[in-house]
């Protein structure tokens, strides 16, 4: 048992699962999952799916953050790659064309690809600091997103644009295939080539790295592309669910939320180790709450409070601090006791 | 005999399950200079943090003046009037000195911090350890000595009953010594009780009245150094007769050399710190570099190994004019460098010994071309033992080792590479006298099997006991290269600092 508890993924995962607790509790036909015209529908269904966007983005983060770095424009990326493509679409002579769609979701990723490029550039080749580097383009992009559109809201209605977010594969949600794809593939790159450790190895310490001959800035540069590209699929995944592309409303706040998620999944935002699997897991703990206060129906002015209390006792379950009192509360503390007794018997002699 | 200041009994400290300090008792006098000995691994940094409160002791208990105390923090610590200087320097490397040597006891003035006084507060503390340096400037830019000038004067700006000096002399020259143990001496005069911590034996004999030794976590005995002999005190350490501590003898080389050397620089000048400097580096040979602090030496290191740009200048590899613009291309023609700042510039902390070990031989291999790790085990493994690196744990994360063992690991690192011109920049800093010797001799095989290796130590006796030739650079210009036979310690000595005088 304690040496389950000291993986490093058992708080994180513990914390998740108290979460799908206690919304059963709360509402028993929470986990319930029924099968309707061949495909799953549930309240956890929902979380897989729903949760696509902010997994992709989430991923990326994880990467960019173990170089010890951040990127703030991902949600701004996910208006541009939305615009672009659904501005493709609705401007082509057959937009429920499945060959359409692909053209213009390459499209949307190709130019997620460049700006993730773009701020590689300025923070592994000009060394500006990730945080100011990627504002740039946070603050420039819903602006590009804005002129691809021509300010409006461009809507389009497409059906092989909708299967992206909301058709089934083999009865579950085509977007859990996505995220799934997303992270897999990551994990394997990470494990099947050096690039996770020596990703590590750039996020702790840049100049050690540099004398050890690692290819730092190709190593960070790939982390934001990475991070961009993820982000402008998470982009067409939300336009595709709105059926729209909303300069403004698309990843609205999503990188915090992301860093969130990186963070509760137990990767340290000093960079270095990471983990794809812990960040699958806070997302899935951020997705949860979301949906827990749907499903509770905390009014939406009070819903923001109620996600800020949930997630600071998330937070303070994860602490090695709290831990620590709470050994020390129950006792639990190796020799405490008996070195509180040798102490008193040496003070007497 | 009047009560200890300070005094730790059955003082324990596990780290998960391994007992790193193990029932030790200690006590510390005020007006005396007691040493803590003992192998790279033994306890010495962990005894001292469990006093500064650094660390939490598992079991046992501090006394200051006879009163127990239990410090939850250095800050509290520092309180009780003990101050430290810790092993790895813990300075902040991108604010200016004065602010480094006044953080935390920064002065006031009608609430606001006093830049003034701040200032003038430094240069005082500075001055007094003979350092003339700008404390306005920037920590980071100065050299790792001046840096570790800088926490000692940090710890000795305020005040202190306690001092605690954990190998404050690692990268320090005889002068800069001299002028600490001048400090040292005053602060005991006044009845500042101090720890000193070093692996310098002489430094130990000059300075201490009194030595603790500690062996594997446990505590050997408390000696006066006055009556302890040298030897002794060796055998108490190791726990074996010093006599298995023999310095192979250098191989020297029939005079007919390699026609041509493997590297070779000429009128190399890189910024202010080296100037025109022409080096021939010969396979099979070891080429010691002495100089002062500040003299160029690591200025010259770097030029030669790609990792500072060179202004002006050519690097010939075998006879072709090569560009190592960055320590990647060095590395690939065989020229690797341990960087004499282990902390800033070599360990990951976080990553596992194997990973350390693996690092560059897997950053040379490229992203995709990853080693097994059935492969990476068998490697790390492989260096572990031969240069003994302890715990032989792999998968522990390399900043928990100690400090030598964390030198160990960067050398196994750079071996790895089968590098064919090896720099090492003070590879002896911290390790203890019986890894010393096993790395001289390192290196004196590593040359012997054909490899051009250069030797940088403060420690000139180091220097003319591996070298075959020795390079005197001074004021970032090469003086000399002398034949270590043409030299004795005394001679080195004064070429190093006066050279007319020779
Ligand atoms: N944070 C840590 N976690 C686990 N083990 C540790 C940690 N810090 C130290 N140790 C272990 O405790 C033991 C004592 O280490 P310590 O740093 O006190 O040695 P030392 O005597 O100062 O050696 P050196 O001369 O190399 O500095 C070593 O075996 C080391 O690996
Ligand atoms: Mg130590």
């Amino acid at each position: 048992m304690t040496r389950l508890m000291k993986h490093r993924l058992f708080w994180p995962v513990f914390s998740l699962l108290a979460l799908i607790v206690i919304n059963t509790i709360a509402r028993p036909q929470f986990i319930k999952i029924t099968m309707r015209d061949g495909e799953f529908y549930g309240a956890l269904i929902d979380i897989l799916r729903n949760c696509a966007p902010l997994m992709l983005v989430a991923l990326g983060m994880t990467l960019v953050i173990a170089t010890r770095g951040i990127d703030l424009s991902v949600g701004a990326v996910m208006a541009v790659s939305g615009a672009v493509t659904l501005t493709i679409i609705d401007g082509s002579s057959s937009p429920g064309s499945t060959s359409t769609v692909l053209v213009a979701i390459l499209a949307g990723i190709g130019v997620s690809l460049v700006l993730g490029l773009w701020n590689g550039f300025l923070v592994a080749v000009l060394d500006i600091q990730p945080i100011i580097a990627t504002l740039v383009l946070m603050l420039a992009g819903r602006g590009v997103a804005l002129l691809i559109t021509d300010g409006f809201i461009t809507t389009v209605n497409s059906e092989p644009l909708n299967f992206v977010a909301t058709g089934y594969l083999f009865a579950l949600p085509f977007a859990l295939f996505i995220w799934l794809a997303a992270a897999a593939a990551i994990a394997i790159v990470e494990r099947r080539t050096a690039l996770g450790v020596l990703t590590e190895a750039v996020g702790i310490n840049p100049e050690a790295s540099r004398l050890a001959g690692v290819r730092s800035r190709g190593i960070i540069l790939g982390a934001y592309v990475a991070s961009g590209t993820l982000a402008g699929i998470a982009g067409i995944i939300y336009s595709s669910n709105i059926r729209a592309a909303d300069a403004n409303a698309a990843g609205d706040l999503i990188e915090l939320y992301a860093i969130l998620a990186v963070v509760l999944g137990g990767t340290s935002l000093m960079g270095g180790k990471f983990t794809i699997a812990g960040t699958v897991i806070g997302v899935l703990i951020i997705q949860t709450l979301d949906s827990t206060i749907l499903f509770l129906g905390v009014s939406s002015a009070q819903s923001p409070v109620f996600f800020a209390i949930v997630v600071v006792i998330v937070v303070l379950i994860q602490s090695p601090r709290v831990h620590q009192w709470g050994r020390a509360l129950t006792g639990g503390f190796r020799t405490r006791p008996g070195t509180e007794v040798r102490n008193d018997a040496e003070v007497t002699a | 005999m009047e009560r200890p200041i300070l005094e730790l009994t059955g003082a324990t400290v596990y780290f998960g399950a391994d007992a790193a300090l193990d029932g030790v008792d200690f006590r510390l006098f005020p007006g005396e200079v007691h040493s803590l000995m003992g192998e790279n691994g033994a306890g010495k940094s962990t005894l001292i943090k469990a006093i500064t409160g650094a660390l939490q002791l598992t079991s046992g208990e501090l006394r200051i003046d006879g009163e127990v105390m239990h410090f939850g923090s250095p800050h509290d610590a520092q309180e009780a009037g003990v101050r430290a200087v810790y092993q790895e320097i813990d300075l902040l490397p991108n604010i200016s000195v004065a602010e480094n040597i006044s953080l935390g006891t920064e002065p006031r003035r009608f609430g606001l911090i006093d830049w003034k006084e701040m200032r003038e507060r430094a240069h005082a503390v500075l001055a007094d350890l003979g350092l003339d340096i700008d404390p306005a400037s920037i920590l980071g830019r100065h050299s790792l000595a001046v840096q570790q000038l800088v926490a000692i004067a940090r710890a000795i700006s305020t005040e202190a009953r306690v001092l605690v000096l954990d190998e404050p002399t690692s990268s320090l020259d005889l002068d800069e010594c001299a002028e600490l143990f001048r400090v040292i001496r005053d602060l005991k005069e006044r009845g500042v009780a101090i720890i000193f911590v070093s692996h310098f034996l002489d430094q130990v004999y000059e300075i201490c009245d009194r030595v603790t030794v500690l062996r594997d976590g446990k505590l050997v005995g408390e000696y006066l150094t006055r009556e302890f002999l040298r030897i002794d005190l060796v055998q108490a350490m190791l726990g074996r007769s010093a006599e298995s501590l023999r310095a192979r003898p250098r191989l020297h080389l029939a005079d007919e050399r390699s026609t041509e050397p493997f590297l070779s620089a000429r009128a190399v000048s890189v910024g202010s710190g080296i100037n025109d400097a022409d080096v021939d580096m010969i396979e099979g040979e070891v080429l010691g570099v002495a100089g002062l602090l500040g003299s160029g030496r690591t200025e010259l290191a770097r030029a030669l190994t790609g990792i500072d740009k060179l202004d002006g200048g050519i690097i010939r590899i075998q006879g072709t004019d090569e560009s190592l613009g960055n320590p990647r291309s060095a590395i690939s023609l065989g020229v690797v460098y341990s960087s004499e700042n282990r902390r800033t510039e070599g360990i990951l902390s976080e990553l596992s010994v194997q990973e350390n070990i693996t690092l560059a031989l897997q950053a040379e291999r490229g992203v995709f071309r990853r080693i097994r790790p059935a492969r990476q085990r068998e490697l790390a493994m492989s260096w572990v033992d031969a240069l003994d690196i302890r715990p032989p744990d792999l998968d522990r994360p390399a900043g928990t080792l100690s400090g030598g063992n964390q030198q160990k690991v960067l050398l196994a690192r750079l071996l790895a590479l089968s590098p064919r011109v090896l720099v090492l920049d003070e590879p002896t800093r911290g390790i203890d006298v019986g890894a010393k010797v096993e790395v001289q001799n390192l290196v004196g095989e590593l040359a012997d099997n054909g490899l051009s290796v250069m030797f940088i130590s403060a420690e000139l006796e180091e220097v003319l006991r591996v070298g075959n030739r020795v390079l005197i650079v001074q004021d970032g210009r090469i003086l000399d290269t002398v034949p270590s036979e043409d030299l004795t310690a005394d001679s080195l000595t004064a070429l190093v600092a006066r050279p007319e005088a020779v």
